[in-house]
């Protein structure tokens, strides 16, 4: 089954441990994370329910391409990792 | 009187007190990150803390005394599908919470009621200590409000909410830029008020259209609900019929630019200000930091500088970084340069609490 996991730096705000899921997209992957953690809905994605502006996910070592649908398929042997941009000051 | 303020930065959330010895930085939380806003609730007591944790997003919590605690944040609903809605840039405008730019609470009769603003321009209500928010629809689907555009930051933002002392169902709303708001059916409908403010940064037609105005910040007086104040782009403008009309007060050395604004809590006639050089440079005239204060209604003002830096001083206070207390006699403000000082005497004399915060967003008395 595919495995999401976290940056390092979200899990200062709201622990977000790996979490293997059934889901086949991206979407769905990450709606069963959520379902177990609400809190980290809104920290990974906007109001509307798109990848916030500064966050990006890797498929398989790939940026996802639908950054708002969230509709890129996920293989069972993929991990889905979720990071940000390191940038601010 | 009140012996605690809480200052929000850059790098966090600094509680500053009183004791014999005078005011000193006594606590922190969110070290490290931003906080933007806080509201104390006079009401339970309860204090609100708006961060803004940048890549992920914005955030509320609550103290209650017990440790802060992430609550709800204000949530835009699903936009439409095939709406099309674009900022004044051209781009599709993200129905998405960017800063949380006002926090209110509701009438004393009405626990638990309180008021966020935001950009991109969205007013929200809860009625559970911030447990829930919902967006005021009414305000947000006015035709008005597609015509809000973005001042200082790329998108409208919402950032002065006065609820009216004699009936909370009255609520004045201020935004910049849009102008200002007003509801007296508790967010039912709205009505666009603040004939006579004056707008040098739009196209000759616009000036003086209520709509195009950039009000920085609109208080009301808590003791004559009638009385606003307005710290505008252009200048600063004073209104005695409840915010329909303004009248500009010109004149006032060293400048009538700037962002905050206080009234005295028991005189509608005493209100002070933080000026500085107009938008293109956002610095104290001549690297001198004054607070000007009039005790007319704004027919004479006083520079107060005693105290505070009279040479290179690059000072900027925001909106919200001036404060009053319910007493009237204390104030305190801070600065983009981490400096935050305090008076207990109506402004006539400042004392230096710190030179080293972070930047500082904004000041509010606690007690």
């Amino acid at each position: 089954m595919p495995i999401v996991t976290f940056t390092a730096n979200i899990q200062r705000h709201v622990a977000c441990p790996d979490m293997e899921v059934a889901g086949i997209t991206v979407r769905q992957a990450l709606e069963e994370v959520f379902a177990a953690n609400p809190r980290a809905r809104g920290y990974v994605l906007d109001d509307q329910g798109a990848l916030r502006r500064h966050m990006i996910v890797f498929l398989g070592g790939e940026v996802i391409r639908d950054r708002i649908g969230l509709s890129d398929r996920v293989d069972p042997a993929d991990t889905i990792h979720v990071f940000q941009a390191l940038s601010g000051g | 009187m009140s012996d605690t303020m809480l200052v929000s930065t850059r790098k966090g959330l600094f509680r500053v007190t009183r004791d014999g010895g005078g005011w000193a930085v006594t606590g922190v939380d969110f070290l490290g990150d931003n906080v933007s806003l806080t509201l104390t609730d006079r009401r339970d007591g309860t204090h609100y803390a708006a961060l803004d944790h940048g890549h992920f997003g914005v955030k509320l919590h609550r103290s209650s005394g017990a440790g802060w605690q992430e609550i709800a944040t204000p949530t835009y609903p699903p936009k439409p599908e095939g709406l099309e809605e674009n900022d004044m840039w051209g781009r599709p405008l993200a129905w998405s919470t960017v800063r949380i730019w006002a926090l209110e609470a509701g009438g004393a009769s009405e626990p638990g009621v309180l008021w966020c603003g935001t950009i991109p321009g969205g007013l929200f209500r809860s009625n559970d200590h911030g447990a829930s928010w919902e967006l005021v629809r009414s305000l947000w689907d006015h035709p008005g409000r597609k015509s809000w555009m973005g001042g200082g930051a790329d998108l409208p933002g919402l950032h002065s909410v006065c609820v009216d002392p004699r009936d909370p169902a009255r609520v004045w709303i201020a935004v910049s830029t849009g102008g200002i708001w007003f509801t007296e059916d508790a967010g039912a409908t709205w009505s666009q008020r603040g004939e006579g403010m004056r707008a040098d940064h739009v196209p000759p037609e616009l000036t003086h259209a209520p709509i195009a105005q950039d009000v920085h910040c609109l208080v009301q007086s808590p003791s004559d609900p009638t009385r606003m104040w307005v710290q505008h782009h252009n200048g600063i403008f004073v209104s005695s019929d409840e915010g329909r009309n303004f009248r500009e007060l010109t004149g006032i050395e060293p400048s009538v630019f700037g962002f905050p604004v206080v009234v005295h809590p028991r005189d509608p006639d005493t209100a002070w200000f933080v000026p500085g050089i107009k938008d293109e440079k956002r610095i104290p005239v001549g690297g001198r930091l004054v607070v000007t204060r009039t005790r007319d209604g704004g027919r004479s003002f006083q520079a107060l500088g005693y105290g505070l830096p009279d040479t290179h001083a690059y000072d900027v206070v925001w909106r919200h970084a001036l404060a009053i207390d319910t007493s009237g006699d204390r104030l305190a403000f801070g600065s983009t340069t981490g400096n935050l000082w305090v008076s207990e005497d109506q402004g006539d004399s400042w004392t230096c609490v710190s030179n080293t915060l972070p930047p500082i967003h904004a000041v509010r008395f606690a007690g």
